[in-house]
């Protein structure tokens, strides 16, 4: 679905990380770890076609991805419920049903607020109900259970399971101590600047 | 700006996209460009002289103006210069753009200060002309008015380049900023133009417009052929400063200053 | 020889979904967001207020002069009003990673941008429009030139949208991006500047303008086509 041979990306004529290469297929799970500021933010967005690499070659047959970063892409003046359908409307996905992912979410109860009033828990979760409103392959996820509590976490891990079993794939970025250890996990520690 | 450029396999190929290649290559551009320099500032050098020798003394006074028509000589170049530095910045700025080429990068972007410098020029001498053509410093004809907005062009790039941090982002938006004011730059050249005969009823031109004798011409062209040379060798010695700066810890950088070639 | 050879990435990003939906969903949301902050979107309007009210201030009363300079002022108040509205045209969207969904959406950047600067020409541009006539009455414009003068504002305020957007996207990630915005666009407006004011103060004289409104005209169409396609280009560069 998704395949990467020696990407690097520069800024300020310095390379970001060490080149990248991986192979991600159907079910499958990249688990990107490192220190922190090692670039996995970066690497992410490289990934979903925000910034292009500056060499190396990125393949991507995925067909559709959706991606939740440290921005969290909702609109304040927006309530719970008017964000989720935006973002099923944009994304175009006619069969969801907002209130269905509302309540998978867990935000059934604040779907009228806006969303600046939500806690970062809350508002984390809504950004994550974008995955479910569309219907991509692929996943690009930085820093998923940032600002969940234990409940959250299993949320999203259950949703992250769901979407493996149907034949979608991830890449996940974290530096947390939870990470998910299933069977069709591939591990890539990101190391910072350039190879020696 | 999804390019797939492949390596070069067969031995055979094309030569103009050969040179394209060897001309991404900083040391080759660097070495290249050292050896060009020299002579682009002998050239200039030359032609400026015998120029400006036969623009102010040869060529004989004006019938209308007098002896300060000769200002002509260093307003005419200079105007001439600041457009044609524009069109090149924004043709090397889309090349960068479109094959992220570095060097035309880098070439563009150090343009645009010699073209605002031109730009200043062409602005200080039409309005030191206009003193003793109209008796006022400045006047809104067609002409200055255009190489002031022309002059904001410039100042644009260069502050877009300068207010963006990293500097390959600075230089993208920079050459983006260029290439969308030269689309415009007919469409403002033209509409001064006309808005400038609209107010004034026929227009004023600092130059006359009226055919101009060949003794008086000659040595218009030479500098015109002068400040070419000059922009020349100006661009290749700034775009080689840049392009060390940028590539001081790289290995052929290295290299050059151990074997002192830098 | 040191070739450096790059391999760019193909990134098929396939947008589920039609985008005409996007585009409308896009278009309502902001709509929908100036809506509910819609005390802000008087700023605009008392700024233009406020600098018309200040060339009779600055100027002098007298009516022939203020008639004189009106098709000019009310128009470089229009310019100087756009420009400070433009800001917030990309601001909030690339603050917040919404930009960045856009662009991984797979839909073209080029429509979302014609769809966020319809939208801000909805909430910005057309009030100038609309109170024109009131600005007319304060600059002492000549009746016969009123209808040309909302015209030529109807035609050219989208033109401003559209090229300043381009400058908006270009200088959207830098913190202070509103000052250099000014110095980046205002050569680009000359042009329409010129037009327009030409059109009025042709209809105030008796003269033909028709042809300053075609021009006005042709002037919309292209930007209308050519400028998202900009504004995508700059807003992708933004973001790296």
């Amino acid at each position: 679905m998704l395949s990467a041979s020696n990407i690097s990306f520069e800024r300020y004529f310095q390379p970001v990380f060490h080149p990248v290469s991986f192979q991600l297929g159907a079910g499958e799970l990249l688990l990107v770890t490192g220190a922190n500021g090692c670039g996995k933010t970066t690497l992410i967005r490289v990934l979903a076609g925000i910034l292009d690499p500056s060499s190396g070659q990125l393949d991507n047959r995925a067909g559709g991805m959706a991606y939740v970063g440290h921005h969290l892409a909702i609109k304040d003046d927006l309530s719970v419920l008017e964000n989720l359908r935006f973002m099923r409307d944009f994304l175009g996905t006619a069969a969801v049903s907002s209130n269905e992912v509302l309540q998978k979410m867990g935000l059934g109860r604040v779907r009228e607020q806006l969303a600046r009033t939500l806690s970062a828990g809350q508002r984390k979760r809504c950004a994550l109900a974008r995955l479910l409103l569309g219907d991509s392959p692929l996943w690009l996820l930085d820093e998923p259970y940032s600002n969940l509590d234990q409940e959250g976490v299993e949320r999203v891990d259950d949703l992250l399971a769901a979407h493996l079993r149907t034949g979608g794939a991830c890449v996940l970025a974290t530096h947390g101590a939870h990470r998910p250890d299933w069977a069709n996990t591939q591990d890539y520690h990101l190391v910072s600047g350039a190879p020696a | 700006m999804n390019v797939n450029t492949a390596v070069q396999q067969k031995p055979r190929k094309n030569a103009l996209v050969m040179f394209i290649h060897k001309m991404g290559s900083p040391a080759w551009f660097y070495g290249f460009a050292g050896k060009l320099i020299p002579w682009l500032w002998a050239l200039f050098g030359a032609l400026a002289v015998w120029g400006l020798y036969l623009g102010l003394f040869k060529a004989p006074p004006d019938y209308l103006q007098g002896e300060s028509f000769r200002i002509m000589y260093l307003h005419v170049p200079a105007a001439w210069m600041s457009m044609l530095i524009y069109a090149a910045m924004a043709v090397m700025g889309f090349i960068a753009l479109v094959w992220r080429i570095r060097i035309m990068e880098i070439m563009a972007m150090s343009s645009a200060p010699i073209g605002a410098a031109f730009t200043l020029i062409a602005l200080a001498s039409g309005s030191l002309w206009g003193r003793p053509t109209w008796g006022t410093y400045w006047v809104w004809d067609a002409r200055l008015t255009s190489e002031l907005v022309l002059l904001f062009l410039y100042l644009g790039v260069i502050g877009l380049h300068n207010a963006i941090d990293e500097p390959r982002k600075a230089a993208r938006a920079a050459c983006l900023l260029a290439l969308v004011g030269l689309v415009n730059l007919p469409i403002i050249h033209y509409s001064v133009k006309w808005w400038n005969t609209l107010h004034q009823g026929s227009s004023i031109s600092i130059t006359g417009g009226s055919s101009i004798d060949p003794s008086m011409l000659w040595p218009l062209l030479i500098m015109a052929v002068a400040t070419k040379f000059y922009y020349a060798a100006n661009l290749l010695t700034r775009s080689r400063v840049k392009l060390l700066q940028q590539d001081l810890r790289k290995s052929w950088a290295r290299e050059m200053i151990r074997e002192n070639r830098a | 020889m040191n070739t450096q050879v790059v391999q760019i990435a193909q990134v098929t990003q396939v947008a589920q979904g039609s985008l005409s939906k996007a585009f409308f969903a896009l278009l309502r949301r902001d709509l929908l967001l100036a809506f509910r902050r819609r005390t802000e979107l008087l700023f605009p309007v008392i700024f233009l207020l406020v600098i018309i009210s200040l060339f009779p201030l600055g100027i002098g009363p007298s009516p022939e002069l203020l008639a004189r300079i009106a098709p000019g002022v009310i128009w470089i108040a229009a310019l100087l009003a756009t420009v400070i509205s433009l800001d917030g045209l990309f601001r909030s969207d690339f603050e917040d990673g919404s930009l960045e969904q856009f662009v991984i959406s797979g839909h073209p950047l080029t429509l979302i941008s014609l769809a966020k600067i319809v939208a801000h020409w909805l909430v910005a541009g057309l009030p100038l429009v609309l109170l024109s006539p009131l600005l007319a009455v304060w600059m002492n414009l000549p009746l016969e030139s009123l209808g040309v003068m909302v015209l030529t504002l109807a035609l050219g305020t989208p033109i401003l949208s559209l090229i300043g957007s381009i400058g908006v996207g270009l200088t959207i990630s830098l913190k202070r991006g509103g000052q250099l915005l000014s110095l980046l666009v205002f050569p680009l407006y000359v042009p329409i500047l010129i037009i327009a004011t030409a059109a009025v103060m042709a209809a105030s004289d008796g003269l033909p303008y028709t042809a300053f409104l075609g021009l006005l005209t042709a002037g919309l169409i292209t930007s209308l086509t050519l400028a998202p396609f900009a504004a995508a280009a700059a807003l992708k560069i933004s973001l790296s």
